[in-house]
């Protein structure tokens, strides 16, 4: 199994209640919380598609869209 | 299935506050249920009353919200009644060991096959910031002004002692192992308690000056440490986390089968 | 095919009805004087393919019966006083989420720990409004072994029909006292199956919104329809609201389902009534005695009658006032402070012609102690 690469950050802003923990503990400091206090994206290149944002969010909110990885 | 495929959209956002770490119980269930791979027309979700007992509402099996204290044994009658399903049981702190540790203790004794999962965050956060009998001595809340004198229970020791068969700790940072754990619960063919810290930012946090909830839910990282590590021999202060028990000893409905063949003249 | 007879405790005669309606589990925490009930299900039930649980307290009894109502059974729980202050919240919560169970309560002397091997009916009031917050509530009782077992099964029936939980009013004299049942054979007495929807999967199925004909048809636990339970005010999928207009409604509807049926569900015996000058209101074991005054009396040439009530609540009220109707006086016969009293007086035009027989020292109230109390209520004194 390759490593699956990043296609896109899918962030819900309307379930996103800027808590910040997805910024806080993204081990690569991809996220920020934008003026509306929702979880952006700000440096995506930087982004190993690790999942802890995803699998920590408390809402649900975040979601780490992969190339798929098979072959 | 991706894990929204398991939830009721239609009540998202959900009512729990910015950063509370019953959400990523929430996350990890759902994760742990696709993995299974079941139908969802199998799972039976029991609640109690809390902000935690509120995850029912939010997940598309089916699901039973009940009275405070009292979700396992809701539970029971659900298991007992038809063996087949799985009966998966969030509980808040409160809920599970101070108005419900009796049915705690029980359904452990009996070993019936559910999953209890303890939203562990050391208060009554539905109620507004009360101790409960896992917040342990020093702890602030609105009914311990001059800081807690009550002991705490240990969960683990707890269902341990009570006879529980599968017993696990981890907390809302460690979220791939909560997956983890919830899976192997469910799986379990038993009683499994499934003891997850969560931070309460709003209550627990505030009164007890943890700061928001990303300071909080890293704070778990450095309280904590796998079974048995070096640093545990170090530091005794640190909580374990990881699988406490997994054994297999006769489970309540398999045995009350074997009663019905007796009852009717069998074996 | 005959009757199969039997000679046994009032308890039992309760078991025997529950297992002909068709109880399929039973939850429950031994207490004197109900104790045979649940000890005799432990031994019957697994032997029709039913299941037995002995919970760890009346609480957990309750709720897992409640549990295993949801996933499609016919349930029931037995305790006494005790236990039956337990079971309030828990049988709120059948109320509030409409799901069908019975709960025998074999009544003691209270309150407390009272008189636990001796008899009483002080918990008629405590089955109309134990449970917090308005709603109604239906609750059936019996003074012979026959009745218990019909009362048995019309309590099953009534749960299923209407979705609701109902109380099995019994008291230690009826629940330990040996006479005879004749267990009617299968078929004679009629049974109601739950109503289970007929929305197929895929079609969107509301457990809370009735039928034109008021039935809310149920979906098992486990079924092709997940849904919510909630106790909660909720909506007509299940799920939690506060809007005042479905609370509005949901209240009423709790309230009109059993208030608007009050004569449907009314079970009542009428004993001489006709030519009666005097009427004795009776029920339970209390209504033995009474209707042996009644016959005694009637040798003497003494125009007495009796309406023993089958359904304390809803109370019958129309009934008890339609049947007192002229008559010189009305004595309402209990083993209580006059609990059924203050119902019958709000009931009929002339409450001052209704006076109490009663006795609450723990012994059953006798024929004697009925007739001292008819002598001082007509001046004859004692
Ligand atoms: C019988 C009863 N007593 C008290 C309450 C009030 N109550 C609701 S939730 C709760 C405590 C919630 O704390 P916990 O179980 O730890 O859940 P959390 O909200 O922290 O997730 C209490 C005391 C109740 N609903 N019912
Ligand atoms: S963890 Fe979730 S809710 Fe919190 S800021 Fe990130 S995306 Fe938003
Ligand atoms: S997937 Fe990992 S690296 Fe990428 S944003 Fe999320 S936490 Fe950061
Ligand atoms: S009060 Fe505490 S436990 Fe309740 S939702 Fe808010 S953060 Fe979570
Ligand atoms: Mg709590």
């Amino acid at each position: 199994m390759g490593k699956a690469k990043l296609k896109e950050h899918r962030i819900n802003r309307d379930w996103c209640k800027g808590c910040g923990i997805c910024v806080e503990l993204c081990p690569k400091k991809v996220l920020e919380l934008d003026a509306e206090e929702k979880a952006v994206a700000v440096r995506p290149e930087d982004c190993i598609a690790c999942k802890l944002c995803e699998i920590r969010c408390p809402d649900l909110a975040i979601e780490i869209i992969t190339e798929p990885d098979e072959k | 299935m991706p894990i929204k495929d398991y939830i009721r959209e239609r009540f998202f956002p959900h009512m729990w506050c910015p950063g509370c770490g019953h959400g990523t119980v929430l996350n990890s269930l759902l994760r742990a249920v696709e993995q299974l791979g079941m139908s969802k027309n199998e799972i039976v979700v029991v609640s109690g009353i809390g902000c935690s007992a509120r995850i029912s509402g939010y997940v598309d099996f089916h699901t039973l919200h009940t009275l405070h204290g009292r979700a396992l044994a809701f539970a029971t009658g659900v298991k007992l009644s038809k063996p087949e399903l799985n009966v998966i049981v969030p509980m808040g702190d409160g809920d599970a060991l101070a108005i419900g540790g009796n049915h705690f203790i029980h359904a452990a004794r009996r070993n019936i096959a559910m999953t209890a999962i303890v939203m562990n965050n050391k208060i009554y956060g539905m109620t507004g910031g009360q101790f409960s009998p896992l917040t342990g001595v020093g702890g602030m809340a609105t009914t311990a002004p001059y800081a807690s004198i009550d002991r705490s229970f240990d969960v683990v020791e707890l269902a341990k002692a009570a006879g529980a068969t599968y017993v696990a700790r981890s907390t809302a940072f460690h979220a791939q192992e909560c997956t983890q754990m919830i899976h192997d619960a469910i799986l379990h063919d038993g009683f499994s308690v499934v003891e997850i810290m969560t931070q309460c930012p709003t209550h627990y946090g505030r009164k007890n000056k943890k700061g928001g909830p990303a300071e909080m839910i890293k704070e778990f990282k450095d309280i904590t440490t796998p079974i048995g590590s070096k640093a545990k021999q170090e530091n005794p202060g640190l909580i374990e986390r990881g699988v406490f028990v997994e054994k297999d000893l006769p489970e309540y409905c398999a045995e009350y089968d074997k009663i019905i063949e007796r009852a009717q003249g069998g074996a | 095919m005959s009757r199969q007879v039997k000679f046994v405790q009032g308890n039992e005669a309760c078991l025997e009805g529950a297992l002909y309606a068709g109880l399929q589990f039973y939850a429950g925490y031994p207490i004197t004087p109900s104790s045979e009930i649940t000890e005799g299900l432990a031994l019957r039930l697994p032997a029709v393919g039913g299941k037995f649980i002995q919970m760890e307290d009346e609480i957990s009894s309750i709720c897992a019966i409640i549990g295993a109502s949801l996933t499609g059974h016919k349930v029931m729980t037995a305790t006494s006083g005790p236990g039956f202050s337990l079971m309030q919240e828990g049988l709120g919560y059948a109320v509030m989420t409409e799901i069908p169970c019975v709960i025998v309560d074999v009544m003691r002397g209270g309150p407390s720990t009272g008189l636990p091997t001796h008899g009483g009916q002080g918990d008629v009031m405590q089955a109309r409004w134990g449970v917090h917050g308005d709603h109604s509530i239906v609750a059936l009782t019996a003074s012979s072994h026959q009745d218990v077992f019909e009362m048995t099964v019309e309590a099953f029936n009534i749960a299923e029909t209407y979705r609701t939980p109902v109380i099995l009013l019994l008291d230690e004299a009826i629940g330990h006292m040996r006479e005879k049942l004749e267990i009617p054979e299968p078929g004679e007495l009629p049974l109601v199956e739950r109503l289970r929807t007929s929305v197929r999967d895929g079609v969107n199925y509301h457990p809370y919104l009735p039928r034109e004909d008021g039935r809310l048809p149920m979906s098992d636990f486990g079924g092709v329809h997940r849904y919510n339970v909630t106790g909660l005010y909720h909506d007509m999928w299940g799920f939690p609201t506060s809007d005042p207009k479905m609370v509005h409604g949901l209240i009423r509807h709790l309230h009109d389902k059993i208030e608007n049926r009050v004569n449907v569900l009314a079970r009542y015996k009428e004993y001489f009534l006709e030519d009666a000058e005097r009427i004795m209101v009776s029920y339970g074991c209390s209504a033995r005695s009474a209707l042996h005054v009644v016959k005694d009396r009637r040798l003497r040439g003494e125009k007495l009658g009796l309406l023993e009530l089958q359904t304390l609540w809803p109370f019958p009220a129309e009934i008890v006032r339609d049947r007192c109707v002229g008559k010189k006086s009305v004595i309402v016969v209990e083993m209580n402070m006059g609990q059924i009293l203050h119902e019958v007086k709000k009931a009929v035009d002339q409450p001052d012609n209704v006076f109490l027989a009663n006795r609450v020292d723990g012994e059953y109230i006798t024929p004697p102690d009925i007739y001292k109390i008819l002598r001082l209520i007509q001046g004859k004194g004692v």
